[in-house]
């Protein structure tokens, strides 16, 4: 097989086994849209005070969408190959003649392709229940944010396993790093509502910059423009090339425990 | 005499201060089944690693397949089949689907169904491997290092923790091997599992390597003592004889003259196990 038809290869079967996990469709595909529903519910037709003035709903889907984005990214990847390592299979692949990076190319493609799923299932319920436009006039703009908000928390995903030590801490440690972030960073509680410290705070960390680049991509600012948010998606490149230097130096292919 | 599968001189390993391999020499031939026997901690998964390519060695020169496993590529990786001593498989795909997965990797693979049947999983080839029995799971494991067809085969203790049926099963898919031409190195801690697969053993205790040979006359069996017992007049004998042939002959002849009897005569040699056991516990008491 070419090099592109072994991850096909490689990516079906990520795909199979993601699909039939019920912790990862809970965790990455479940969670996602019952926070979008609650948030939409509880929050209802406030506005908020962010790009001039939205409601609630239209708040709340992009901010979902990247939730849904590192969910699909960095959870899953950080997750399952700590337990793929842990069980012996990163290492037994290694003994295969397969080139390493197809296992974690397919892995990656998994991750996207879960993301883009997610995205237009968001954004689908976003339309239908809601009334929020999916801003067709700005695809670029999404789609370029996509692509460096995923690969940035890919590389994380990646570079985390370093830190995890077994299959039990994956799951803590993945959403204590995660969860404060989303509160912090303006996804679960809308940014005008946050005092500017946090906000500060927040800066530091990538999952503000990717929320705001897409949510400045989604919905439209008053001035107009393309929306493609140059400055976040830098701050955001450079935390995935930290992440992948990170990876390629501390990655382990082989178990911990024993 | 062919090239070995296997070449092993002056073999050595340390993990800081502690030498876990100390200077094993060791050929596999092709064809054959090689066990590798030893206790916990004998250096035998140290080994078997760095013949897989997943260890560097500190010292000494290893050749496998012709090639030196630390330098040995993608087409190496192809004629080789590795099962390692723990692996979980995934658990939300089925047997064929795993089988499958890991054709891909190969360029010319064993058809699926062939190896189903080489491992005797017909009636499981589309239940996910979760629902298989510890002993079903390393049958599979087994086929996934089969299906690329190598033509030298890892076995690091692929029974341990089985129950009696389940190592039987095991042993039938490993001596069916013999019959594709693989060849097997095999690392066990069970006497029995060596004497019953292996065409040769070598013994390793403590990193070195204690007793080799086919697994009859492994520790120089015929030349130890053996062991005569009975009931005589005074109650229980037991002696040690390494000519019992002229001492059995004695005391029958003995016992026929006197009319006594030899109630419950018995002649025996140490069993392999007893051999094992000798052997293994001399070297830890260095």
């Amino acid at each position: 097989m070419s090099a592109l038809a072994l991850v096909a290869h490689q990516f079906r079967y990520d795909q199979k086994a993601f699909w039939r996990n019920p912790a990862s469709v809970f965790f990455t595909v479940m969670f996602p849209v019952v926070l979008l529903l609650i948030f939409a519910t509880v929050f209802g037709d406030e506005t908020v005070d962010v790009n001039g003035g939205v409601k609630t709903t239209t708040y709340y889907v992009p901010a979902i969408i990247t939730l849904s984005v590192i969910a699909a990214t960095m959870q899953t990847l950080a997750m399952s190959l700590v337990i793929a390592r842990e069980d012996g299979r990163l290492k037994r692949g290694r003994g295969t003649p397969m080139p390493s990076w197809v296992f974690i190319a397919g892995r990656i493609g998994n991750s996207i392709v879960v993301a883009l799923i997610m995205m237009a299932l968001i954004a689908a319920i976003g339309r239908v229940l809601y009334g929020v436009d999916f801003p067709w006039d700005r695809l670029p703009a999404i789609v370029v944010t996509l692509v460096v908000g995923a690969a940035a928390f890919c590389c994380l995903g990646i570079a985390l396993t370093a830190a995890i030590p077994s299959q039990d801490a994956a799951a803590p440690i993945v959403n204590a790093l995660l969860l404060p972030l989303y509160f912090l960073s303006g996804v679960f509680i809308p940014s005008d509502q946050l005092p500017s410290g946090v906000i500060h705070f927040a800066d530091a960390f990538p999952v503000r910059h990717f929320f705001e680049a897409f949510f400045n991509a989604y919905v439209p600012t008053a001035g107009g423009g393309a929306g493609i948010e140059w400055g976040h998606l830098a701050i955001l490149a450079v935390w995935g090339g930290a992440g992948l230097v990170l990876a390629a130096r501390f990655f382990r292919w082989t178990p911990r425990g024993g | 005499m062919p090239e070995p599968v296997i070449s092993i001189r002056g073999l050595r390993k340390s993990y800081g201060d502690f030498e876990a391999v100390r200077g094993v020499d060791l050929d596999v031939q092709p064809g054959e089944v090689f066990a590798f026997l030893g206790p916990n901690g004998a250096g035998k998964t140290t080994t078997v690693e760095i013949l897989e390519g997943y260890r560097k060695r500190s010292g000494g020169e290893v050749t496998v397949l012709g090639l030196d496993p630390q330098r040995a590529g993608r087409a190496w990786r192809e004629r080789i089949g590795i099962v390692l001593q723990s692996c979980r498989l995934d658990p939300y795909l089925t047997v064929r689907e795993s089988l499958d997965l890991f054709a891909g990797y190969y360029s010319r693979p064993r058809p699926v169904d062939e190896v189903i049947g080489l491992i005797g999983l017909e009636g499981k080839a589309d239940a996910r491997t979760s629902g298989l029995s510890g002993g079903q799971q390393r049958r599979l494991d087994v086929g996934m290092a089969l299906i690329g067809r190598p033509e030298l085969l890892f076995l690091d203790e692929p029974t341990t923790g089985f129950d009696p049926s389940a190592r039987r099963a095991a042993w039938d898919v490993i001596a069916g091997l013999r019959d594709l031409g693989v060849t097997v190195f095999l690392t066990t801690h069970y006497m029995d599992e060596a004497q019953r697969l292996a065409d040769r053993v070598a013994i390793i205790s403590r990193g070195e390597i204690v007793a080799r040979g086919t697994p009859e006359d492994l520790g120089d069996r015929e030349s130890r003592p053996a062991t005569i017992a009975y009931r005589g007049p005074d109650g229980e004998v037991s002696l040690r004889t390494r000519t019992p042939v002229e001492t059995l002959h004695e005391l029958t002849g003995r016992a026929l003259a006197d009319g006594t009897r030899l109630e419950g005569l018995e002649v025996s040699r140490p069993s392999l196990e007893d051999i094992y056991l000798e052997l293994t516990s001399e070297a830890a008491e260095e």
